[in-house]
This record gives structure tokens, C-alpha cells and sequence, in this order.
């Protein structure tokens, strides 16, 4: 089997900011459990359209994982537009790289994260939040 | 990486038997002769390949003439396979074409790609069903015999969840209808009593390095009278069935391996199946929402495959590797094509649950004591990649995956 980076096996080894945020201002859940990959992100926006915390909850290869974990990371602090830009690439660099089996199979988080912005953007225009 | 191993995937291979390795390394440089050739050098090899096809033909209760060396369980599949069915198709007549080939949805992917292969040139094939057990039924193999099948090909013993099939039953009814019947033995040769006599086979296949031999070697059992074509043509080695030179140190560690398995047999299962038993007893009573597939009964003593609910193989086989174990997982991926276990597929496991999949294989090093540590150290690692999958209710500590399914739609589809 095609080996992964030690940032990867830093990151499914040793996710960050794992969980559920109760209340979140926008969550977003991507994948097909037939695949083998089941992704949701909990965002929490402040009033400047900051994301102040981002959690994670998957089922997944260690690839899942660690681009669940990585895409935490790298998305705390943004603003919600700057997020929404954040590729699967992006993440496959930030963690130096994926095996190119999982770069089209697992690599859902960016994915997982724009839904997650989505949710926060309809509640809002909803005045749910 | 943990300092303690635990090597638990002697399904997949396993390591060489110290005495198999001595008995090898001569014949590497020192009696390193062509077993083809007339001086003593050669004719010393030639004895140890006939000393090494006594040996396996032992282990399989068949004649040292029955017995062709090949390059390992694929390489027997592919050679039996398609040879029968070139030699059979050239009986073909207008009312009979001689074309059709029964096997099993369970079988090794050297059984199954080679009859899709043969498929391309108008055989037919009938792929059995088995039933959660992962066995099939007799009377679905009767009813699927036509005049124009030429061989029934079923496996042995299931490579991932360690189903037996009644190979004898099978014979027999291969037998009465004068269908040439081929049995992929690689996982049940050396593991459980193999007797092509008894257990009426035809063909049969064997590898070296499941049990205790080197890799890169196998052989094919073939009754006497039966004959197929012959896929690799050259020198005419192996009676003009499998040309090229013998490959001497690597069918000598075939024999030894296969000696030795026949020797410890009865020991061997014996101690394989103890730990099976108390694996199998204490992760489905300590770990919550854990089964076994496959057959309880019928079941390979070296075999033990679980399930667990809301978790990914590979995930687990990662972790569980931190810990110095080594298993295996029928997960989408594990598998080349990253569409998951065909065989967990055919007895009826949802593909979420499949993923969740653990295959441990014992073998002859692994130890009784260790039990209470891997059964500690898989529930550790379930109940924290539990924690964190969203098809595990945390707060209800259940398994709620059943919400998540979902028709396959064309974008998941697109990711294979």
C-alpha cells in the first residue's frame, strides 16, 4: 500500500478539534457510506464573519481523517468567504500531499466545510441565526 | 511503531518456517544446478524438486506424478482454468458447445478474473450464490449443471471469512455428472485436512507462502487421466505442463512447508483454533455492537472475522498497527478498486457495515497469551474511532449508520 505523509499520519493519529459543536452556526455533512466516507463540519461564525471554531466528526480512512483534521486547522480564524475558497487540493498540499487513489476518494473536507458554510448562510438568511 | 508484534495476517502471507529457509539456501548458490541438465550438479536438483513433489503430494493424499510445480495459487487458477476450458471447448459440436463453467461469487479474484476472461471469448459462466455462512447450497449447484459445463471450479475454504464448502458433496456431484471439478485450496491446504482421494477433486491449487514457504511458489494437483491445454509453452519442463526452469530453492522450501503443515497438522489446528475461540468469545462479549461473519461452523480453526458497527477498516487497521498488530479489513480501501469485500457483499453485509471489517489470521507463531492484549487493544481503538464517526450516536452510545444510507448517487460513483 501507498504510503502517507508524516503530516497525514500526524493527522489521523493525532486529529485536532474533534467533536461536536452544540448550537453551531452551521454544519455540513458529505459522503456515502457505500464509499466508506462520511464527513460533518460544525462551524461557529462571529459577527464579523470570522470562523471562531471549527469541529469534525468522520468516518473514514486515515485519509478522511486527516483532511478532516487538517481542514480544521486552516480554517479557523478565516472569514467565511475566505473558507469557502479552500480546495481539496489545498488541504492534499497543506497535509504534503496524498496517495493519488485518495486525492478523488477521500478528500471530502473541503467539500464537507463549503456545506457547512452553505447551512450557516441559509440559516442566516432564514433569521434562524 | 509499537516495540511488540503481533502478526495476525497469515491469510495474506506468512513467514518462513526457519527450518523451510535452511533446507532452501543450498540451493541457492551451492547445489544451484538446473534441474534439466545431465551432470551431478543438475541431477542433484532434479532429486530435491522429486523429494519436494513427494512432500506436497502428501500433504493432499495424491501420487508425486499428480503434483506440477507452478508459481504460486494465481498462476495455479489461471493454469487450470483456462486449460480445461481450451481443451473441452475443442470438443464442442453443434448441439453441445462445451462452454460452460460453474463457480462460486465467493472466490478468489484469481478464480473470478480468469472466468470473466473467459467470458470475452463466449464461455459461460453460472456464479453461485452462498448464504450468509458464505456457503453454497448443493441443490443450486445441481440445478445449474447443462450439458455443456465442463468444470465446476470452488473454492476450498474461503480466503476472507474462512467458510469451508462440502468439497466432498461437491465431488460427488461433479463426479455423477462427468463434470471435471477444480478446488482453489490455497487457504485449507496445510490448515485442514486436504484428501483429493476423499474429498473427490479433480484440480486442485496450493501456494507456498501461506503456509510457512517462500513466496513465488505453488503447485497444481492433477489426477491422473485428466488433461488440459498448456498455457506456458517452452523448454517442456514439469512434463511439458508448465515450462521454464524449475524454480529449485523455492519448490524445496514448497515441500518442506507442505511436510512440516502435514507433520504439526492436528497440533496446528489445535492451537489455531484455541485462539480463534477465545478471540472470537471475548471481543463479541466485551466490545459493544461487534459480530463475527461468515460461518461458525464450517469455519477455517485460523480464521477470525469480525465486524463493528460505525467504524472504517482501514482507520482500524492503522491504529491497530501503532499497537504492533497486523490484520486485515475487507474495506473499500483495501481493495484495488476501492469498491469493497465482494465476499462480504455476497453474504449480505450492507457496505457501511463492511468497511467496519477485521480479518485476523492465525498462525503457527501467534500465542494464546496474547489474546487479552488484542482484545484490549481493538476495543480501545473501536471505541475511539466510534467517538469520532458520525454514525455513532455518542450521547446513546448506538450505532445510527442506517440514517446515513443513501442510493449510490452519480458524484459518489464518480469517485471510484
Amino acid at each position: 500500500m501507498e504510503e502517507y505523509s508524516d503530516k497525514v499520519k500526524d493527522h489521523y493519529m493525532n486529529p485536532r478539534n474533534t467533536g461536536i459543536i452544540e448550537n453551531a452556526s452551521g454544519e455540513g455533512t458529505v459522503g456515502n457510506p457505500v464509499c466508506g466516507d462520511i464527513m460533518t463540519i460544525y462551524i461557529d461564525v462571529d459577527e464579523n464573519e470570522v470562523l471562531t471554531d471549527v469541529k469534525f466528526s468522520t468516518f473514514g480512512c486515515g485519509a478522511a481523517i486527516a483532511t478532516s483534521s487538517m481542514i480544521t486547522e486552516m480554517a479557523v480564524g478565516m472569514t467565511v468567504d475566505e473558507a469557502y475558497n479552500i480546495t481539496r487540493n489545498d488541504v492534499a498540499e497543506e497535509l504534503d500531499g496524498l496517495p493519488p487513489i485518495k486525492m478523488h476518494c477521500s478528500n471530502l473536507a473541503a467539500d464537507a466545510l463549503q456545506a457547512a458554510i452553505d447551512n450557516y448562510r441559509y440559516r442566516k438568511e432564514n433569521g434562524e441565526i | 511503531m509499537s516495540e511488540k508484534l503481533i502478526y495476525m495476517d497469515n491469510s495474506a502471507t506468512s513467514p518462513v518456517d526457519p527450518e523451510v529457509l535452511e533446507e532452501m539456501l543450498p540451493y541457492f548458490n551451492k547445489e544451484f544446478g538446473n534441474a534439466s541438465t545431465l551432470y551431478t550438479l543438475g541431477v542433484e536438483a532434479k532429486k530435491a524438486v522429486d523429494k519436494a513433489r513427494k512432500q506436497v503430494a502428501d500433504l493432499i493424499n495424491a501420487d508425486p506424478n499428480e503434483i506440477t510445480f507452478t508459481s504460486g495459487g494465481s498462476e495455479s487458477d489461471n493454469m487450470i482454468i483456462k486449460g480445461v476450458a481450451l481443451k473441452e471447448i475443442q470438443k464442442a459440436t453443434e448441439e453441445n458447445p462445451k462452454n460452460h463453467i460453474i463457480t462460486t461469487t465467493i472466490e478468489h479474484p484469481a478464480v473470478l478474473e480468469t472466468c470473466k476472461f473467459l467470458e470475452k471469448f463466449g464461455f459461460e459462466v453460472t456464479y453461485l450464490p452462498v448464504d450468509e455462512s458464505g456457503i453454497i447450497n448443493l441443490e443450486d449447484l445441481k440445478n445449474a449443471i447443462k450439458d455443456s459445463t465442463i468444470l465446476i471450479t470452488i473454492m476450498h475454504s474461503n480466503n476472507e471469512i474462512g467458510s469451508i464448502q462440502p468439497t466432498k458433496e461437491i465431488g460427488e456431484i461433479a463426479r455423477a455428472n462427468n463434470i471435471l471439478f477444480h478446488s482453489d485450496a490455497v487457504q485449507s491446504a496445510g490448515k485442514i485436512p486436504v484428501d483429493v482421494i476423499e474429498q473427490n477433486i479433480d484440480l486442485l491449487s496450493i501456494s507456498a507462502h501461506k503456509i510457512n514457504g517462500p513466496k513465488g511458489v505453488g503447485a497444481v494437483y492433477i489426477k491422473k487421466g485428466v488433461t488440459l491445454e498448456v498455457l506456458i509453452h517452452g523448454g517442456g519442463q514439469e512434463k511439458g505442463l508448465r515450462s521454464g526452469t524449475e524454480n529449485v530453492p523455492g519448490i524445496v522450501g514448497l515441500g518442506k512447508a507442505a511436510e512440516l503443515a502435514n507433520i504439526h497438522l492436528e497440533e496446528r489446528m489445535k492451537h489455531n483454533q484455541e485462539i480463534r475461540d477465545a478471540l472470537m468469545e471475548k471481543v463479541t462479549s466485551n466490545i459493544k455492537d461487534s459480530y463475527v461473519n461468515g460461518s461458525m461452523e464450517n469455519r477455517l480453526p485460523n480464521n477470525i472475522h469480525f465486524r463493528f458497527s460505525g467504524i472504517e477498516g482501514e482507520s482500524l487497521i492503522l491504529r491497530l498497527d501503532k499497537k504492533g498488530i497486523n490484520g486485515a479489513t475487507g474495506s473499500a480501501c483495501s481493495t484495488h478498486d476501492l469498491k469493497g469485500s465482494h465476499v462480504l457483499a455476497a453474504i449480505g453485509i450492507k457496505p457501511a457495515l463492511s468497511h467496519g471489517s477485521l480479518r485476523l489470521s492465525i498462525g503457527p507463531e501467534n500465542n494464546i497469551e496474547d489474546v487479552d492484549y488484542i482484545v484490549e487493544s481493538i476495543d480501545e481503538v473501536v471505541t475511539y474511532l466510534r467517538k469520532l464517526s458520525p454514525l455513532w450516536d455518542n450521547k446513546n452510545d448506538k450505532y445510527i449508520g442506517d440514517l446515513f444510507e443513501k442510493e449510490v448517487d452519480e458524484e459518489d460513483l464518480d469517485r471510484y
